[in-house]
């Protein structure tokens, strides 16, 4: 067996360059599933181009309102950047569920996104919160929502050469926050059952003016459940709202039985998290208005 | 040899020292199992079945032989053939032929992970590439891994004339049925007709491995003159000589296991698994050949404790006495025969005083890895079982179940089920004790309730050695021959130094390879303090001896004029002292060198009981289970380092309660393990845990010289039932089948369980 090539450039264009010169090589951000996979024989890439001497990819910065986050940033990173945490607490937050305190000293948000598992905790998060990422690669840059970037279990739709280099949160909604939960049945070092994730926007009346829901672990890809917002918006997240938005959860859900979990008990549970993270998201929306 | 009715008579039994190993441990210096190095050693690795059940029609080696650095392969052929006999290790039984193709397949593969073929190269990545290159061509046979499914008459045979043991005569059982075990007394039957209230349930438990963060790992090496010497961790060098003698079919004496420091091993450390094979592959090599295990092969390939499927009928009079108890269980063995469904027996009621009782255990066959010993090996499953239909029984009296058991206690003089009487046991005084403990009387929040069970493990003596020696400046220096697990080191110099009348510092104490100390049985069954322990203070009693006999020449005066003193040799009718210094320093011209080796072999050890309150909160959308306070009451004997005895009842509480909520085996249709890893094979995590409160109850065991009963095993019997009790009792319905995780309660609590 040839070793693997390791490679650390120091710009996108020569990271670019190496991924799209070699179909077999990997990008590697903070390696906590790719390393993990080479270990255990899962993955065994020609090379390994390293985008962590990238120093633009190591960024945090204001993009207008929003927010714009390097491929390379840390998980932890995100809780030390105040306006972000403040901005979009529950996507610091899912991000920080992820492994434990030294996985997430390595693991960054983008990796969790490319890694492209259903039950990968940030996804929703960003799902929910809008999120976008800038995608480089032979062809140049392009801007692509966040759920379009998973395909199905492990597969993404990045095409040979590209990889994540960004990705950019909106500035928050006035009157609007987010939050994240997920279901395991341990309390932390643990791979969601089922997650979801809300944004959630009020007006000064309490009325929703706008609803993302998003869930995890519950269908081949992460979902951004359009219905479960539409059954919120205009309504005062009355019960009858809430039986509604629930109901469309449950109806997204496409989940397998397996080790970690039934069908039957991740659909149920997709419901009551989501209708969880819109008490949560509306509670820090109310502070915010 | 009675002990000391009063603690304050101590002035080192029951403080609390730092162990010698500790700061070594948690800095990362101490040499582990997998930390040894040799010099010019090799690298191994083994090719296991991808397959729950296959022939294996033939092995080709060549390609991996040829990779650059491979020096050695070996398979099942290279094994000798034996006949079978059966070994005994204490609270552990095995035959060899099943133990040594357990260790390599030799034509038949019988479970997932089940080691076929292994390879020796100069860098682990060579090994691994030539392991990966043998090819085994498989004849994939029928499987059977549910233990219902495995003991039907009709089931896939997995051993061609399975040796069956106990079934009555002309009894008939399925072809993977190894072992009925009854023990019977009375007219159980009558009994339960007389009964004013009985409970009679089904439960089920899955099996749990015993997540010892060390994989295993070993070093051997094949001398030039025929011998052989091994570094590894275990619970017992002298099991791994013993072990790897008898699959090589070589004498006991050609064989030295240097103990390594032991991660942890709850019974799992028990079993050989790699050094037979590390030995040949070193034999056909001629250098040192180190194997170890990956976290996945150490799940697929090592220990798991039975699974168990269990019936419970018990009956009461209208005041709670129990009048009889039936029990019939089946216990997973995995591809080979254990003792488990023995032990499971013999705790299964044993907590009780019931005049009529049947309890029957089944042992079956099922093509998952050889079952290895668990702490209380067989007892928690059963116990579970009984325990829960305790608490179901108390509430159909509208009995405290605190109460109900205090009733039906067993207590010294009682006859246990064998019929012999019970010695000083505490049980009763546990049960008290819970009861005026400020926990059993709490308020509860919303959505909490509380649970309690009862357990007990017999524990176990047995042969022991310890060497005691006085260096020539007077040091003393204890060497033992079991590994140190629970702070063994500790307390052996703590009965060494109270022995002596000297500080617990003055004591060193060597953790001896097996051609250095006599036999010493594993660090098993909770042995370890009372046996060995006992082997100690004798081997200082009779170093006691001999230092006042070189006194009484270095004073002049008679032996019996010297008596030993707080570290002292005494004359009183010289009105002089030595110290042991001074002893020492002359010894050269008294006698020479000052040492005892003392073996001992005492079976007046004492079985342990423990009782714990469990308060648990169950989410009532999700079903997700929080343990919130956790208390473990026990007799610990004497505590002879109360810190160490505290973390033993933690420990095995924090391991029952993993059992009771979320560990569990479990296996694809194909027959392959399905989450061989410590992701998905969900034993707790720290947060998991509130702090475990512990009560120790001290009622020493007459028989040793300070009272040590065994406590390493019976805080993991109770946790099961009294974590089942408190969820039942949050969502009032009875959880019966283990684990209890949250989908299962959510299922219960929505009327599908």
């Amino acid at each position: 067996m040839p070793p693997t090539a390791y490679h650390a450039p120091e710009t996108i264009e020569q990271a670019v360059n190496l991924l799209s010169g070699d179909a077999s090589a990997r990008p590697l951000a903070g390696g906590t599933d790719l390393v993990v996979q080479i270990r255990s024989g899962r993955a065994a890439p020609g090379a390994i181009v390293d985008l962590k001497r990238i120093a633009k990819l190591r960024e945090i910065r204001r993009e207008g309102e929003g927010f714009a986050i390097g491929a390379a940033v840390p998980c932890t990173a995100l809780k030390d950047n105040a306006a972000l945490a403040a901005a979009w607490p529950g996507v610091v937050e899912a991000a920080n569920l992820i492994g434990s305190v030294q996985v997430r000293n390595r693991a960054t948000m983008a990796g969790n996104l490319c890694n492209a598992s259903p039950a990968a905790d940030s996804v929703p998060a960003l799902v929910a919160a809008g999120a976008t990422c800038i995608v480089v690669g032979p062809s140049g840059e392009r801007e692509v929502s966040v759920e379009q970037i998973p395909a199905g279990p492990g597969a993404t739709s990045l095409k040979s050469g590209e990889f994540v280099a960004e990705i950019r949160l909106p500035g928050p909604a006035k009157g609007g926050s987010d939050a994240y939960l997920r279901s395991i049945p341990r309390t932390e070092m643990d791979i969601a059952v089922v997650g979801a994730g809300a944004s959630i926007a009020l007006d000064g009346n309490g009325t929703c003016t706008a609803a993302r829901i998003s869930i995890g672990a519950a269908a081949p890809t992460v979902l951004l459940v359009e219905d479960a917002g539409k059954a919120l918006v205009g309504t005062k997240l009355d019960d009858a709202a809430i039986d509604k938005m629930m109901e469309a959860v449950r109806a997204a859900c496409n989940p397998i039985d397996d080790k970690r979990g039934t069908a039957e008990y991740r659909t149920a549970m997709a419901g009551i998290l989501a209708k969880r993270v819109v008490q949560i998201a509306c509670e820090r929306a109310g502070g915010n208005s | 040899m009675n002990a000391p009715e009063s603690k304050d008579t101590f002035k080192v039994v029951g403080t609390r020292p730092i162990r010698p190993d500790g700061v070594e441990k948690v800095t990362g210096k101490a040499i582990f199992g997998p930390d040894y190095k040799a010099s010019n050693m090799l690298f191994g690795a083994i090719v296991r079945s991808p397959h729950p059940h296959a022939r294996v029609r033939g092995i080709d080696t060549k390609k991996a032989e040829a990779v650059a650095g491979v020096h050695a392969c070996v398979t099942g052929a290279d094994f000798p053939t034996l006949e079978d006999t059966i070994i005994r290790m204490g609270e552990s039984a095995g035959s060899t032929t099943d133990m040594s193709q357990n260790v390599m397949a030799q034509g038949t593969v019988f479970y997932d992970g089940h080691a076929v073929a292994a390879v020796a190269a100069t860098s682990q990545e060579a090994a691994d590439e030539a392991a990966a290159l043998i090819e085994v061509d498989y004849e994939v046979l029928p499987h059977v891994i549910d233990i219902n499914d495995a003991f039907k008459q009709d089931a896939p045979v997995i051993h061609k004339d399975q040796r069956q043991t106990g079934l009555g005569e002309g009894e008939k059982a399925g072809p993977n049925v190894s072992t009925k075990f009854v023990m019977a007394n009375g007219e159980m039957a009558k009994a339960l007709e007389g009964a004013a209230a009985t409970v009679s349930e089904h439960y089920s438990l899955l099996p749990v491995h015993q997540g010892y963060i060390e994989p295993h790992a070993c070093v051997a090496t094949w001398k030039a003159d025929g011998k052989i010497d091994i570094w590894c961790s275990s619970q017992g060098a002298f099991n791994i000589r013993m072990l790897t003698a008898s699959f090589l079919h070589l004498e006991i004496g050609r064989i030295r296991v240097m103990p390594l420091e032991i991660g942890g091993g709850f019974g799992g450390k028990n079993s050989v698994y790699i050094e037979p094979v590390a030995a040949l592959l070193s034999k056909k090599s001629g250098r040192p050949v180190r194997l170890a295990m990956s976290r996945s092969d150490v799940f697929r390939a090592t220990g798991p404790a039975p699974g168990a499927e269990i019936d419970v009928t018990l009956g009461a009079d209208a005041d709670g006495k129990l009048v009889a108890a039936d029990v019939t269980f089946k216990y997973s063995a995995g591809a080979f025969r254990g003792t488990d469904a023995m032990t499971g027996v013999m705790h299964a009621i044993s907590q009780y005083l019931v005049p009529a009782f049947s309890v029957t255990g089944w042992e079956v066959i099922c093509n998952m890895p050889k079952h290895a010993a668990y702490r209380a090996p067989g007892a928690p499953q059963v116990n579970f079982a009984v325990e829960s239909a305790m608490n179901e029984l108390a509430d159909e009296l509208g009995l405290d179940p605190l109460d109900i058991r205090i009733k039906n206690a067993v207590a010294p003089g009682m006859p246990s089920m064998m019929g012999t009487p019970f010695g000083e046991i505490g049980l009763v005084e546990c049960l008290e004790a819970a009861k005026v403990h400020p926990h059993y009387s709490a308020p509860l929040g919303p959505n909490q309730a509380r649970g309690v069970a009862c357990g007990t493990w017999m524990n176990f003596g047995g042969p022991s050695t310890a060497s005691v020696s006085i260096a020539e400046d007077g040091s003393v220096l204890v060497a033992e021959g079991n590994p140190d697990i629970g702070g063994s080191r500790a307390s052996m110099a703590m009965m060494a130094a109270e022995t002596f009348g000297i500080s617990y510092d003055e004591i060193n104490v060597t953790i001896a390879d097996t051609s250095s100390i006599g036999f010493s049985m594993m660090t098993g069954g909770s042995r370890t303090t009372f046996a060995t322990g006992k082997a100690v203070v004798e081997a200082a009693q009779a170093v006691i001896e001999i230092l006042c006999e070189r006194a009484a020449k270095m004073l002049e005066v008679d032996v019996g004029d010297v008596e030993w003193m707080d570290g002292e040799a005494v004359s009183k009718s010289a009105g002089k002292r030595l110290t042991l210094k001074e002893i020492a320093v002359k010894s050269g011209a008294t006698g020479g060198p000052i040492s005892f080796e003392k073996g001992v072999n005492p079976l007046d050890h004492l079985p342990g009981y423990g009782v714990h309150i469990c308060d648990t909160e169950v989410d009532p959308e999700t079903g997700h289970v929080t343990v919130t306070r956790y208390t473990a009451v026990q007799d610990v004997g004497r505590a002879i380092h109360p810190a160490y005895v505290e973390g033993q009842l933690q420990g095995g509480a924090v391991q029952g309660i993993g059992w009771a909520l979320n560990e569990a085996y479990i296996y694809n249709k194909d027959g392959t393990l399905d989450n061989a890893g410590f992701l998905d094979y969900r034993m707790p995590v720290a947060s998991d845990m509130p702090m475990i409160d512990t009560v120790m109850i001290e009622k020493p065991n007459p028989a040793h010289p300070y009272g040590v009963k065994g406590v390493g095993e019976v805080s993991i019997v109770p946790p099961l039932a009294a974590v089942g009790a408190a969820v039942g009792n949050a969502i009032g319905k009875p959880m019966r089948d283990l684990p209890i995780s949250p989908d299962r309660v959510y299922s219960a609590m929505n009327g599908k369980g």
